[in-house]
């Protein structure tokens, strides 16, 4: 199950409206081994398109070494879906390497307007299992 | 000529889940021959067909290694490798 405020459910989906029609993304922050999305920090998604994202070469190294600074572990990776379901493509199976991290998508898409959907996934192995998500307030 | 590789979590099981190890080499080339060498199917995940793969970023210090020729790029004693695999996805 994937734990995770309601500011910060707010927050990825306003930045996926921010950026639409690109993909958005980034990452939720928590102290190694706590499996807690304490920290939300918004990546620029490198690929600049709808239909794909990657996180940018020098910023994903910079993130790493924050969070090694930081004693903190990459919680949850988050991107949208623009006009497509809330669940991971082939492609998202295929790059998926964090096994420790929530996948979490969010879709946008016109058909299901004003209503979105925010569902968490594990991709392990090129595995997928969805899990519950519980928003806190 | 020793240096220091990083190693990401979904590589750790090649590494017995150690996060650094050592390696020499004097092209980064070399090196990934040498880690392969000593962690078994380590560079059949960072090449494919004797190139770097799309989705593995791997840094010489501060820079991404495909601004800086790639598997001939040079190494040296106290330089420090980092592997990362890329976030992205469609």
């Amino acid at each position: 199950m994937l734990e995770i405020s309601q500011n910060f459910v707010d927050a990825i989906i306003a930045q996926s409206r921010a950026e639409y029609p690109d993909e958005c993304c980034g990452v939720i922050l928590g102290p190694t081994g706590s499996d807690k999305a304490a920290r939300l920090k918004p990546m620029i998604n490198a690929a600049h398109s709808p239909t794909f994202y990657e996180f940018d070469s020098k910023d994903l190294l910079a993130l790493y070494r924050e969070i090694d600074d930081n004693d903190e572990e990459i919680v949850v990776i988050y991107h949208s879906h623009t006009e497509t379901e809330a669940r991971p493509s082939r492609t998202d199976i295929a790059y998926a390497s964090e096994p420790l991290a929530h996948y979490v998508l969010v879709s946008t898409r016109e058909e299901i307007a004003p209503a979105i959907e925010f569902r968490s996934f594990r991709i392990i192995d090129g595995v997928v299992t969805e899990e519950e998500v519980s928003i806190t307030v | 000529m020793t240096i220091d590789v990083r190693i990401p979590t979904i590589l750790r099981p090649y590494t017995k889940d150690q996060k650094s190890v050592q390696a020499t080499g004097s092209s980064l080339g070399a090196l990934i021959a040498d880690l392969d060498l000593n962690y078994a199917g380590l560079g059949e995940r960072l090449l494919e067909d004797g190139a770097l793969r799309r989705f593995i970023n791997i840094y010489i210090n501060d820079e991404d290694v495909r601004f800086l020729g790639g598997l001939d790029s040079p190494v040296k004693d106290g330089d420090s490798v980092t592997i990362l695999p890329a976030v992205a996805g469609g």
